[in-house]
């Protein structure tokens, strides 16, 4: 996809996923919607991943370890053609497959995940398994900047180096919000760059609400022979609402009807502008 | 009609959180010795204006349960009266080597608080349900577990926690909870079941949030079968209050135990345990959460689902009186 059409798709993520939210009446708003720009990219761009190849066994991976923010996965999920969107209106509903965290119920969910500290760990196993087998599949995780706290995402970010997944790519999306407060009020985790590659891993930063620059990067995977690598990705949390934009109560805030619809008319108008141009741009051609 | 006592500040009754935080204030106000430990969980344990209040004493160690709980520890051993408080599902899963080696085994005597207990996250799934908590605690050595029913046994297990020699796991849900009886001045201690009505047809053993759907399927059974039942609230799961057990089993009336918990290791087991050794063969059937995938949906549902809800012990009840 061009530039402008991984812009269009971020927009129409982001009032899907703000639907769904809506209708169902709880989700984690902040931390989707500062997830959006790099699930985008991922599932267009990078992933070899499709519902028809899903079963495959050397098909990319994604575990999303920041399991809370599972409206963003379910509506990417959904446009990948892994099942029909309107089943997401049954999201949250007695005997739903479709529930506040991810689950291997729900096609295209690689693992279950919701407690955090978990997705890192795995993605070592099965890089590991990659590795053994011979097979050139890349291993993609998602973590919160919060989660980074979790002890086991230490010992497997020691484990990643110590077996050389080049493999295996790590993103964080580094929203710097989590619950409670800012990260650097909660527990401060900085500088997440040198602890990163003290323990061996090839890491690079970037705007992670950009999708020209989140892709221009994720293609150049791995950074360093040998080395597990990690995208530290800058965000914000409830990322391209106004009212939302590093909010901290929007981590589970749900929109009033009044709110609702007023982010789903700045999202319009963002759409507009990037139509404008596109417009713009073809003219003067 | 149940008239609702208030327990606390005079308001009417409200979640056991609610009652759990507003109580740790009133004793962190005047026992500067009084210590809550969060992992960004102090908003979901109704902390917050607590920490506000009190900045010096809550120590937070962000998304870190097992830090949390062994931090816990090393305060505790200095004298301090410690209140680990986080979500039961990880403080149970997560920690759990750090609630047994370094609170039960060692001797520290953290107060372990499991918030939002059971099925109480509903939709957000498994991940974030405990229906293994007493099972993996009764199997640990040290460490006592309690499950208050309403807001008065909540208040009253804070107070004793709080000054408990011993190791203590507290857990409580997120919903308001009626009061269970007019009167308490029977009073409430760890490892003494109450006594919430009598009759002499059939025996209610509840815990927690159990308590109140077998209250209202006693009442039920009293108005529409005339069938008299006696419930408990089994608030303490271990040490089990096998006295009590024993005396309500004595007139051979079947008993059926309710909990938010898997069928397994939870009070319904211990039940049987203590009444199969004892030679005590009163019919028996556990309510709880069957070994199974468990169904999608809120508390409400999923408690209606599996029957550990008023309508659900109603039928049991029938069932097994064969009426
Ligand atoms: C093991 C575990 N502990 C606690 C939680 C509860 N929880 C859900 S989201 C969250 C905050 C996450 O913050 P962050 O990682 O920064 O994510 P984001 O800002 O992207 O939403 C917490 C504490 C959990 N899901 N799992
Ligand atoms: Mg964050």
């Amino acid at each position: 996809m061009t530039n402008e059409q991984l812009k269009l798709k971020s927009i129409e993520y982001r009032q899907k996923l703000l639907t769904c939210i809506f209708n169902c009446k709880a989700g984690h708003t902040g931390g989707s919607l500062s997830s959006v720009d790099i699930l985008n990219v991922l599932y267009n761009e990078i992933l070899n991943v499709s519902p028809e190849t899903f079963s495959s066994p050397i098909r990319d991976r994604y575990i999303q370890s920041k399991g809370h923010c599972v409206e963003v996965l379910f509506v990417v999920l959904a446009d990948m053609g892994f099942f029909p969107e309107s089943d997401l209106l049954t999201m949250n509903q007695y005997q739903s497959h479709y529930i506040g965290h991810p689950t291997r119920k729900v096609k295209g969910v690689e693992q279950n995940t919701g407690a955090l500290g978990h997705g890192l760990p795995i993605c070592v196993g099965t890089a590991i398994a990659a590795k053994l087998d011979d097979q050139d599949y890349k291993v993609f995780t998602l973590l919160g900047d919060g989660e980074i706290a979790e002890g086991a995402n230490w010992e497997a970010a020691m484990a990643a180096s110590h077996y050389k997944l080049d493999n295996l790519c790590a993103i964080i999306d580094n929203n710097k919000l989590q619950i409670t407060s800012t990260n650097r009020e909660v527990m401060n985790s900085d500088p997440l760059d040198a602890k990163f590659e003290s323990f061996g891993w090839a890491v690079r930063e970037v705007d992670g609400n950009d999708v020209g620059a989140l892709k221009v990067l994720m293609q150049s995977l791995p950074f360093e022979k040998d080395k597990p690598s990690l995208i530290i990705a800058h965000t914000k949390k409830g990322k391209g609402i106004s009212f939302m934009e590093d909010v901290l109560k929007w981590h589970h805030g749900v929109p009033s009807a009044a709110e609702y619809e007023q982010a789903m008319a700045e999202l319009e108008a963002a759409k507009a502008v990037i139509l404008e141009e596109q417009v713009a741009s073809l003219v003067n051609e | 009609m149940t008239q609702h006592i208030p327990a606390v500040n005079g308001k009417a009754y409200k979640a056991n959180l609610e009652v759990f935080a507003a109580t740790l204030e009133r004793l962190a106000a005047s026992d500067k010795q009084i210590i809550a430990v969060t992992s960004d969980s102090r908003g979901s344990g109704k902390l917050a204006p607590y920490g506000k209040k009190y900045p010096k004493q809550i120590v937070e160690v962000g998304i870190a349960e097992q830090n949390l709980v062994g931090v816990a520890a090393g305060l505790a051993s200095t004298g301090k009266k410690v209140f680990a408080v986080s979500p039961a599902c990880f403080l149970t899963a997560r920690a759990l080597e750090q609630i047994k080696a370094d609170v039960a085994y060692s001797n520290n005597p953290v107060n372990v608080i499991g918030i939002s207990a059971g099925v109480s996250y509903g939709a957000l799934g498994s991940t974030h349900h405990s229906l293994h908590d007493y099972a993996a605690l009764r199997a640990i050595n040290n460490i006592i577990v309690v499950a208050p029913a309403d807001n008065y046994e909540t208040e009253k297990a804070i107070e004793l926690a709080a000054e408990s020699p011993y190791p203590v796991y507290l857990r409580f849900g997120k919903k308001a909870m009626d009061f269970l009886k007019e009167d308490n001045s029977d009073g409430f201690e760890f490892g003494k079941g109450r006594i919430i009505a009598q009759g002499k047809d059939i025996t209610f053993i509840a815990t927690g949030e159990a308590v109140l759907p077998a209250v209202k399927a006693a009442k039920k059974l009293a108005s529409e079968k005339n069938i008299n039942a006696t419930v408990i609230s089994m608030h303490t799961i271990k040490p089990l209050d096998t006295d009590l057990i024993k005396r309500v089993a004595a007139n051979g009336a079947p008993i059926i135990t309710a909990e938010e918990h898997s069928v397994y290791g939870g009070l319904g087991e211990a039940c049987a345990s203590y009444l199969l050794q004892n030679g005590i063969h009163n019919p028996f059937k556990i309510v709880a959460i069957p070994d199974e995938y468990t169904v999608t949906g809120s508390q409400v549902e999923i408690m209606d689902h599996y029957g550990i809800s008023e309508e659900g012990l109603f039928n049991e009840a029938l069932k097994i009186l064969g009426a």
